[in-house]
């Protein structure tokens, strides 16, 4: 069966994001990349009162953390969130595997019966 | 990197119960909970409608790879492929290998799914949202409690 792949690497790197993470206003803007289209820093200040300089602030300790990555579009800069590839394909193979688990247990129960 | 999982399960049934259990259709429609349209035969995409309880309106679709009677049954598919918005076609499929090996009490079954490295990043994205321990999703639920 398959195990947790929670390792103590990965813990502290989540402790890390984590970090990042626990302020408000970075929060925020985590919430609007959500989606994972790459937003504008003008887009990301719209409907707050932020300023590009905060925001500036906050994404640069998001981009430290691994949370967000930044990229050029003509003379803007666009905001994502990192995709993680690592991380994210542990999470999705341990989903994939769990559904197998639980695929798996349904056919047990059905050969074994009588 | 890994781009496989592997998972086996000890069966106390003999080679061939689990091998009819596998491959014929409709016996593996009940444990897997899918209501197929024909048999599997290799070469054949076999279709069928979820029948898991809240997942009824998602589609299933295998390509059967190989059958080698009580010893190897493998498809291609594309995984966790549930949005019926989404058109997963265009995506390399994922390999799914189901061997049999005769044991003490009974059957060996082990399932080897490979290939993940070939989906795409907005996938294990998609995947990675939907898991309950993802943070992305943790995040958004905590912006809305707090906002």
């Amino acid at each position: 069966m398959s195990g947790k792949r929670t390792g103590r690497h990965a813990l502290a790197a989540r402790a890390l994001i984590f970090a990042a993470l626990g302020d408000e206003t970075r929060l925020l803007v985590v919430t609007k990349l959500c989606d994972g289209a790459p937003l504008s820093i003008s887009r990301l200040t719209a409907g707050t009162d932020l300023t590009r300089q905060a925001v500036t602030k906050h994404l640069r300790v998001l981009a430290d953390a691994g949370v967000v990555r930044s990229e050029r579009s003509g003379r803007e800069s666009l905001f994502a969130l990192e995709p993680r590839p690592i991380e994210e394909m542990r999470n999705y193979l341990d989903s994939v595997s769990q559904q197998w688990d639980g695929a798996l247990a349904r056919l047990k129960a059905h050969v074994e019966k009588n | 990197m890994t781009d496989r999982i592997e998972n086996s399960v000890e069966l106390k049934a003999p080679v061939s119960r689990v091998w009819q259990a596998l491959t014929d259709h409709r016996e593996f429609g009940t444990w897997f909970r899918v209501r197929l349209d024909g048999p599997f035969e290799p070469g054949r995409t076999v279709r069928g409608q979820i029948t898991y309880p809240g997942y009824e309106h998602v589609k299933w679709e295998a390509m059967v790879q190989k059958i080698e009677p009580e010893h190897l049954f493998s498809f291609t598919w594309h995984p966790y492929a549930i949005d019926p918005n989404q058109d997963y076609s265009s995506e390399v499929p994922t390999l799914v290998e189901f061997t049999l090996e005769k044991i003490a009490a009974g059957t060996l079954l082990r399932v080897v799914e490979s290939g993940f490295d070939k989906l795409p990043d907005k996938r294990r994205f998609e995947a990675f949202r939907m898991n309950e321990g993802g943070w992305g999703e943790q995040m958004k639920n905590i912006a809305q409690h707090v906002g």
